[in-house]
């Protein structure tokens, strides 16, 4: 009987139980205005056969401060950017502007029906163009598109487009014996998922011990003929800048296949250098993370598509362009790809992204990147001499630690996440990339100040100490949160994934 | 800063990109804008939008419902709106539990027994449902009913073109707006992909489709773009769907010219480590205290890579928190209540339209809230004219998808047009349709 006493913490916040089960019947929380049209039995417009007969059974009923407690207790659950730094690498969790939300809700936008026609819709149309015009000028690729709705589903994209680039080039014959993707070691998971999703096997490319693509490797890899592409992450996920990214470039043209660039990691070079210019034909950038849309908990995000001219026929349609000074959606691109989602995109997001772009004018996109860069590099300065740095050179906008020298404490890395909770921030991204062992990979991002730099710092390195002196207190954190680590493997052993009532006791 | 880690000047943090990259020029675009000129100027450009400030009977995969003013109050909150996706349970709580209630309120609309975490959009959904039936069946083709979403269907075209996946079509009944013969379902076909209400607004007979899928042993895929509907139709579930997937935009999300909505992906128990995307699970902790985390991980790109259920990622968090919110504030009776008087109010509306000298409204399926109308003129310029006279958006010219459907047009109703709106909408129409 045990799981049915509610356990008393210190405050009922920390007991909101799931709305299905504050459910009471005949409460309600909304009012609509009578139906004012006259009424026919429903069974007169829809056949009964058609009709719903478990009269929406365990949907809640609950009133409307039930959910506002509801939900509001649930948040304060939450830790969030808005809350301290939150030094996830690779997500890029900069402070999401209020102002960017009060654009998003504009009603003329807000309430704009995506499938208005364009002369109805002349405004909204001319964001997604300007954006457009300045995405291109900071990735220094011509051709756009802002259709794909996050990251993944812009990789998706950008490697279709070199699918479909080879295909028209080679011919039928020719192309398919270029049916393979290139992909480093430290790359994303989600780069050899995509790939694998526009029909290429992948092959993948060793990492120096400097971190960086092997580019012996890269050309052993690229005698075969077979080669379509190189996805790459630059700077890479250890935080490095591919410094031979000329080079690499250089060595897959040569072998006939195109560059795709994970735009993850563009909080390093918005307004100091530009992918256009290093040789990369395609990339996709990530709007909630360079460009500060909200992460959401999850979403929702924004995966533009950038590419060369010569890439550009191939884009998704209907692209956004603008004729005779009227915007319009233009859909005679042939060789396109094709559609990659229904409308035109995450368009709130979008205009999020303008608004951020405009907020900080050119001089203050390039501040922010060396703001972030700076900020990394103060504290990989600060943390090497208590923990190990797996590569010497100086990084980009994230840096990659080890738990080496904890671990001979049997303290590691998922143990020094959770005690950082204790400490007030969110852990940084964990046993990522998979190539360095216990990695602990931070991104501070320009959204913090030195203070907040120095307390993360410092509650670091009590760790470490911690670490030495009294491992077990690391080893068993969190101790100051309102659960404890929950076991994942027996949730994936009998996973349970949605409520249901209890089962009434039936006498048989 | 600079000098504790050992530099001089900011341009020294890039001495690792090679001089020659280095943009040596400003950045074209504009110059910091204040508050006071960046909402001038985006106010500016709303008001080039008249489509957003029209009476609007609009639908075709994107509706204008009513919109608790709780919803957008709960998603403003930074601890959700500011917060990443629940990789440290300890501390994401609230997201994960959240998501769970999540889970739980589609499979019970659905019908279906677990439901994931949410997928881009409908449209997105169905192109992973039909990848999904794909590994699950091991067939290759797939059957999809002519009623559906044109939109829908080409993303789904684009998904499957390296997948070795052939696309058959079944074309819609001319008389009904149903589905109609189905003489290419054999034993090859992966699935059969059928949308209820349809594009043109009519319901589906899905448990017969169900039947007629089951006994060629392909699964069938349920695609809802109107997630209203499942108020009050009965759950595709229940018709005995394998895969249902939703546009979940009409709970809680606005029109925002197409974006960001949520995808709403549910399946049977027995696909669920087959599922695309993330999922969240119950678990506890030593002390024995109820979480929730996200789980069965190993179908997902960050462990499978390549061989992953999906290349998923972010997905959308905060919109399916919408959705929730929505969800649990209309609750069962208020999903009940503006669910009916969608089909009310369009039902008011089909037969004042189809009484109109001239009109029609041709399909004789039962219907939900969006209906095909045939005017007496081209649609495209009966629409324009509506517009700029009335100040009346009336609905979608089919010609926009079907260039050889010129005098049709799709009219959407819900429960925030009024009676004087529909009224007025019919007397546009009528004046309209004579020129």
């Amino acid at each position: 009987m045990k799981s049915d006493i509610t356990k008393v913490t210190t405050h009922i916040n920390a007991n909101e139980a799931l709305i299905f089960e504050r459910s009471q019947p005949g409460r309600v929380g909304y009012r609509l205005p009578a139906l004012d049209v006259d009424e026919q039995p429903i069974g007169d417009i829809v056949p009964q056969k058609f009709l719903r007969d478990d009269d929406l059974e365990g949907v809640p009923e609950v009133s409307e401060v039930d959910v506002i407690r509801h939900f509001v207790r649930m948040s304060t659950w939450n830790y969030s950017i808005d809350q301290g730094m939150y030094p996830l690498g690779s997500c890029t969790m900069k402070y999401n502007s209020r102002l960017n939300e009060k654009v998003a809700r504009i009603p003329g936008f807000a309430g704009l029906h995506p499938l208005s026609e364009a002369e109805d819709a002349q405004g909204a149309l001319q964001v997604i163009y300007e954006l457009q015009e300045d995405l291109t000028e900071i990735t220094g690729l011509p051709g756009i598109s802002l259709q794909p709705a996050a990251g993944a589903h812009g990789e998706m994209t950008g490697v279709m487009i070199i699918r479909a680039f080879i295909d028209a080039r080679d011919g039928e014959g020719g192309s398919a014996k270029r049916r393979t993707m290139l992909i480093p070691d430290s790359a994303h998971g989600t780069n050899p998922a995509s790939a694998h999703l526009s029909g290429f096997s992948v092959k993948t490319i060793r990492s120096t011990a400097e971190g960086l693509t092997d580019l012996d490797h890269l050309r052993e890899l690229c005698a075969g003929g077979d080669v379509a592409g190189l996805m790459l992450t630059n700077p890479n996920t250890l935080g490095l800048f591919e410094r031979n990214i000329q080079e690499i470039c250089s060595i897959v043209h040569h072998a006939g296949g195109l560059v795709y660039m994970d735009g993850a990691n563009m909080n390093a070079l918005v307004g100091v250098a530009r992918p256009g210019d290093m040789g990369v034909d395609v990339i996709h950038l990530n709007l909630h993370k360079t460009f500060s849309t909200p992460h959401g908990g999850g979403g929702p995000g924004c995966g533009p598509c950038c590419c060369t001219k010569e890439l550009e026929p191939f884009l998704p349609v209907p692209r956004i362009v603008k004729d005779a000074g009227q915007f319009k959606l233009d859909f005679s691109y042939p060789q396109s790809i094709g559609r990659v989602k229904a409308f035109l995109g995450n368009y709130g997001m979008m205009l999020r992204a303008l608004a951020y772009i405009q907020t900080h004018g050119n001089d203050g996109l390039r501040e922010a990147t060396e703001a972030a860069v700076l900020n990394a590099r103060y504290i990989a300065h600060g943390l090497t001499s208590d923990y190990e740095k797996p590569f010497n050179a100086p990084p980009m906008h994230e840096v990659v630690f080890t738990d080496k020298r904890q671990a001979r404490k049997g303290v590691h890395t998922l143990d020094i996440a959770k005690r950082l909770i204790d400490y007030g921030f969110h852990p940084m991204t964990i046993y990522f990339p998979l190539i360095v062992q216990g990695a602990m990979l931070i991104e501070p991002t320009e959204s913090v100040g030195r203070q907040e730099l120095d307390q993360f710092i410092d509650a670091m390195r009590a760790i470490a100490r911690e670490a030495q002196e009294d491992p077990e207190l690391v080893i068993n954190a969190p101790h100051d949160t309102r659960i404890g680590r929950l076991d994942e493997a027996a949730a994936a052993r009998k996973p349970v994934l949605r409520w249901k009532p209890k089962q009434v006791a039936t006498t048989a | 800063m600079l000098h504790q880690v050992g530099l001089t000047s900011a341009e020294e943090l890039f001495d690792s990109i090679p001089r020659d990259l280095r943009l040596t020029r400003d950045l074209n675009t504009t110059r910091a804008l204040s508050e006071i000129e960046l909402l001038a100027g985006f106010e500016q450009l709303a008001t080039r939008n008249p489509g957003a400030q029209r009476i609007s009977f609009l639908g075709a995969g994107a509706y204008q419902h009513y919109i608790p003013t709780i919803v957008d109050h709960i998603i403003s909150r930074s601890e959700f709106f500011t917060a990443y996706t629940p990789y440290q349970p300890e501390i994401s709580q609230g997201t994960l539990q959240a998501i769970f209630e999540f889970q739980t309120l589609v499979c019970q609309l659905t019908g279906m027994e677990v439901a994931n975490a949410s997928m881009y959009d409908g449209s997105t959904a169905l192109a992973e449902a039909v990848l999904m039936a794909e590994r699950v069946t091991k067939r290759s083709k797939i059957l999809v009913c002519g009623a559906i979403h044109p939109e829908y269907l080409e993303v789904i075209t684009t998904y499957v073109q390296h997948a070795g996946i052939e696309l058959l079509h079944a074309p819609a009944d001319t008389a009904t707006g149903q589905a109609g013969a189905l003489d290419l379902l054999d034993d090859k076909i992966a699935a059969l992909v059928v949308q209820s209400p349809n594009f043109f607004g009519c319901i589906e007979d899905v448990a017969a489709l169900a039947e007629k899928a089951h006994a060629a042993g392909a699964l069938l895929i349920v695609t809802v773009t109107e997630a209203m509907s499942l108020g009050l139709l009965k759950s595709p579930g229940a018709c005995g769907a394998d895969i249902v997937v939703a546009e979940g935009q009409s709970f809680g999300v606005p029109l925002s010219f197409g974006g960001p909505y949520v995808g709403l992906f549910a399946t049977r128990e027995k696909y669920a480590r087959q599922i695309p995307g993330r999922l969240v699970g119950e678990a506890y902790d030593k002390e024995g205290r109820r979480g929730y985390v996200l789980t069965l991980a190993t179908r997902e790109q960050h462990i499978r890579r390549e061989k992953a259920t999906s290349n998923i990622c972010t997905n959308e968090g905060l919109i399916a928190l919408a959705t929730t919110v929505y969800l649990e504030t209309m609750g069962r009776r208020g999903l009940q209540e503006a669910a009916a008087q969608c089909a009310q109010k369009a039902a008011y509306a089909a037969k004042r339209i189809g009484e109109l000298e001239g009109f029609s409204v041709p399909y004789t399926g039962a219907r939900f809230n969006e209906f095909v109308v045939r005017a007496p003129v081209d649609a495209k310029q009966l629409l324009a004219r509506l517009a700029s006279e009335s100040n009346i958006t009336g609905g979608l010219p089919l010609s926009r998808y079907y260039p050889d459907r010129p005098n049709e047009f799709l009219v959407c109703v819900t429960e925030v047009n009024s009676r004087g709106e529909i009224n007025a909408l019919v007397e546009g129409l009528a004046s309209q349709g004579k020129m």
